[in-house]
């Protein structure tokens, strides 16, 4: 796959794992990987260029006498995932095109 | 090895990174492990989850620029002092063109691969062009001219037509290869990076 495309799609998937509420780095996760497999440092990359773009905001909470971090979607971030199920919906178009007719074959 | 084990080696491994970086790729590993442990799991299986510590430290170097580990590495760390200032201008004869010396290394062995890779790939075409062209004359000439010189041509049009599938895949492996090759040069160059930091350290 075309590595910017995989990046943008990673992004996405990130922010939808903390679209319903703040989340943290494991349970994200846990959360994607029955969809997507993803190793710590990947995610740590994609997390840091998420909030150096606005698109989600860190907090560090208290959790059983230690710190974790939470990571919370911002506006930007929201919009952003709208913005990809538009473009989706067009590449979908595209990809029905494209194997239209492809039974007969 | 426990997670404080764990921790210790990876800050020391990542020792030329900038601290900030450090402390933040050692909390996020440090808080993956610690969520393990919450989840049932023991400290020795939870950092084992995280990976072996050469992979987790190859990861983080690809994901890292080379040209921001070079900025950082070259970056001072204190105020320049004017003897150092004056030594600096004072050897700027040697270590320019001792730079641009290393420059012209560099960029010869990459002009030198790209030209290896075009010609693979050039000669792949020439060889599909004279299949393709050899074919069309062999077939006129068996059709108006001398048959046996036109078999001749088909024949060598073939060969030709053989060869440049051969050449196709060869060049693709072989692009494929330089790329994977200049990946692991960067790698490595990185991990020579991240051992200066150490050893200055």
């Amino acid at each position: 796959m075309d590595i910017q495309l995989k990046r943008g799609l990673l992004d996405v998937c990130v922010l939808a794992a903390i679209k319903n509420e703040a989340s943290y780095g494991y349970k994200i996760i846990k959360d994607m990987k029955p969809y997507i497999e993803m190793s710590e440092s990947t995610l740590y990359t994609i997390l840091k260029r998420l909030e150096l773009s606005g698109l989600l905001t860190v907090e560090a909470v208290e959790h059983g006498g230690r710190l974790r971090k939470y990571y919370r979607i911002t506006k930007a971030g929201a919009a952003r995932i709208l913005e990809f199920k538009r473009e989706w919906r067009e590449v979908m178009s595209i990809y029905q095109f494209v194997t239209k007719g492809d039974e007969a074959l | 090895m426990n997670k404080q084990e764990f921790i210790a080696s990876l800050r020391a491994r990542l020792a030329g990174l900038p601290e900030g970086e450090i402390d933040a790729r050692a909390e996020f590993y440090g808080e993956m492990i610690d969520d393990r442990i919450e989840e049932g799991a023991s400290e020795e299986e939870a950092v084992l989850a995280v990976g072996s510590l050469d992979d987790v430290v190859r990861e983080i170097l690809s994901q890292i620029p080379l040209g921001s580990l070079v900025r950082d590495k070259i970056k001072p760390k204190r105020a320049f002092r004017s003897w150092e200032i004056l030594l600096f201008v004072l050897g700027a004869p040697l270590w320019i063109s001792l730079l641009a010396g290393g420059f012209a290394v560099v960029l010869g062995i990459f002009a030198c691969a790209l030209s290896i890779l075009i010609s693979l790939w050039a000669t792949g075409a020439a060889l599909a062009a004279s299949g393709v062209g050899g074919a069309l004359a062999g077939v006129g000439l068996l059709l108006f001219g001398n048959k046996i010189t036109g078999v001749g041509l088909l024949g060598a049009a073939l060969v030709c037509a053989g060869l440049s599938i051969f050449m196709f895949y060869a060049s693709k492996a072989a692009t494929k290869g330089t790329f994977l090759l200049a990946k692991k040069c960067i790698l490595g160059v990185k991990c020579q990076i991240l051992k200066g930091g150490r050893d200055d350290a």
